[in-house]
């Protein structure tokens, strides 16, 4: 029935950042082939020179006037980072 | 009993003849979730210091300053953020997080007079049928304990239909609050996408969420929305047209109001109580001056899963932002910034997240983007021209929110595609944008049934109406469970 297979899942989980077990990687492969499978039944519908719809409201732009407004102060903005250092965001070495 | 059976006009009455103070009734909300929510489980956060402190000083706010929701109490989904008070999503990845602003809706409700009493269960930013996929607490349903209370704004709807709150917010991305309501008997109403506001509502699916009220009836579920409605600076998708007065569209009056039904709402699936529910139903709208036919919305059937394919992608990259950086769970002992990500994601989020995560990133890669998304995307557009043309020649479209009553917890858990299937009748209007609501239409083996009516685009004012002159002609509002009395 999987038409997902293991290396397929361990890469997509890979794009989107997820780490993966082997054994998690199986079952998601099982459960996304089941998805996509069921997924395939819009092929039945000839969608020739339909338009995809984004949203379904008919706008375009949105545009505010050009004028500086405050934010948020940076004390404020700091108050749910775990690691900081001087009033910036620390991480982890970024190369090994 | 509880105050919190009657309306918002009864209880405004009450407070102004001084015989309540608005202390009171948040007293009687913390008092009501003290004495139910160790069995209904459905907060996740309790902001009871500053309710009580808010309540003391809207009691000196002179009367003839007040509108029809001032003073009352009000709960709120875990997914709309509220400064200073623990909004988590119900996941993992956000324990902790303490936001730094309000949403605009929850603006709003302070400027109405609302108490927020505090934050209620949800699925996993709102991924879910059920509130099972919560990381913290599986709400029950109140009408039977054994059984779940819908989702993902489970419980927003058992919260109200417990009587712990007479008022909540929901958000509704493919029928989270309509099967909700639908499951624990209240109404439920998903306005027009760009009705409110989603300045402040943790993204899922940007092009389908909506933040809607629930309530025990119609007319409260009125005022609410026009209180939360309306163009936002803050939100580029929301819309600029006018919010009407729907209360004053209550007017009791169906003449001539023309009902479609379509035949694939009322087909293979949907149990015979609430395929027969709904046809009680017409009869009473027939009754009043309504005339309904048959119709047909063709494409319903594909529905679910190009619904599955675009809010998965859109989630994808929405869920992005939860890097373990900036705020609430971060992975301890990572090496690198890369380690960093991954294991914060792979430990904070469950698995359904993981799975729509996944799901929407193949959908979305190069080789698949054009036979899934792009192919989604078209079919909905095909879904929103049934729409278009049905709703071009009638007012309403009637038919049920859900093909079955509540189901047990833990029944559908190991199987997401017959998890999915509960929402077959919701979702196709969020792939439209029209709005939509529940209201209690009846029961199966003492569990509520939901009756859905959808209207046009920004015509939540029709909706009302016909919601209005059902429930005056029944009595199945009224009816609460026997968890409302207390053990």
């Amino acid at each position: 029935m999987a038409n997902i297979s293991k290396e397929e899942v361990k890469h997509v989980a890979n794009l989107a950042r997820l780490a993966i077990t082997d054994e998690e990687a199986v079952k998601f492969a099982l459960q996304l082939g089941a998805i996509t499978d069921f997924a395939k039944q819009l092929e039945e519908l000839d969608t020739t020179n339909v338009v995809p719809t984004t949203h379904v409201l008919p706008l375009v732009n949105v545009l505010r006037e050009d004028k500086a407004v405050k934010g948020l102060d940076r004390e404020t903005m700091m108050l749910n980072v775990k690691e900081q250092e001087a009033g910036q965001v620390k991480v982890p070495s970024i190369m090994d | 009993m509880t105050l919190f059976e009657r309306t918002a006009k009864e209880l405004q009455t009450l407070l102004h003849s001084k015989e309540l103070t608005i202390a009171d009734l948040t007293k009687e909300a913390f008092e009501r979730v003290e004495k139910l929510d160790g069995d209904v489980e459905a907060f996740l956060a309790l902001n009871k210091d500053k309710a009580l402190a808010t309540a003391s000083e809207l009691d000196q706010v002179p009367f003839e300053e007040r509108g029809p929701l001032f003073g009352l109490p009000i709960g709120v989904k875990d997914n709309i953020v509220t400064e200073g008070l623990e909004t988590t999503c119900a996941s993992k990845i956000l324990e902790g997080f303490n936001p730094i602003y309000d949403a605009t809706v929850v603006h709003k409700l302070r400027a109405a007079g609302m108490v927020t009493i505090g934050k209620l269960n949800m699925d996993e930013f709102a991924m879910g049928s059920s509130n099972e996929n919560s990381a913290y607490k599986t709400t029950k349903n109140p009408w039977s304990l054994d059984r779940v209370p819908g989702g993902s704004s489970g419980a927003s709807a058992a919260a109200v239909a417990a009587g712990e709150v007479p008022f909540s917010l929901g958000s509704d991305t493919g029928g989270s609050i309509r099967q909700p309501a639908s499951y624990c008997g209240v109404v439920g109403m998903k306005p027009t996408y760009g009705r409110v506001s989603r300045f402040g509502l943790v993204a899922f699916a940007s092009s389908l969420d909506q933040i809607g009220p629930i309530t025990r009836n119609v007319t409260d579920n009125a005022l609410l929305l026009e209180a939360i409605s309306g163009l936002d600076a803050n939100d580029s998708t929301s819309a600029d047209v006018e919010v009407p007065n729907f209360a004053a569209a209550l007017t009791g009056n169906i003449e001539g109001l023309k009902i479609a039904v379509p035949k694939e709402f009322l087909g293979e699936g949907v149990s015979e109580t609430v395929r027969q529910s709904v046809l009680d139903a017409l009869k009473v709208l027939e009754a009043k001056g309504a005339t309904w036919e048959e119709v047909s919305l063709p494409h319903s059937k594909y529905a679910l899963a190009a619904y599955y394919i675009l809010s998965s992608s859109e989630a994808s990259s929405n869920l992005s932002r939860f890097d373990g950086i900036r705020y609430g769970f971060r992975a301890e002992n990572a090496q690198n910034l890369m380690e960093l990500y991954k294991e914060t994601r792979a430990q904070g989020f469950g698995d359904e997240v993981k799975r729509r995560i996944m799901l929407g990133t193949y959908s979305l890669s190069a080789g698949t983007y054009d036979a899934y998304y792009k192919k989604a995307q078209q079919v909905r557009t095909l879904i929103k021209e049934d729409y278009d043309k049905v709703l071009a020649e009638y007012d309403v479209i009637i038919g049920p929110t859900a093909p079955t009553p509540a189901f047990k917890i833990g029944e559908n858990v190991e199987d997401p595609l017959t998890m999915y299937a509960n929402d077959i009748l919701t979702i196709p209007i969020n792939l439209a944008g029209v709005p939509a609501i529940s209201i209690p239409c009846g029961f199966e083996d003492g569990l509520p049934l939901g009756l859905q009516i959808i209207g046009n685009y920004f015509d939540e004012s029709t909706i009302y109406r016909v919601a209005h002159v059902y429930e005056q002609a029944t009595d199945f509002h009224k009816q609460t469970p026997q968890i409302w009395e207390g053990k």
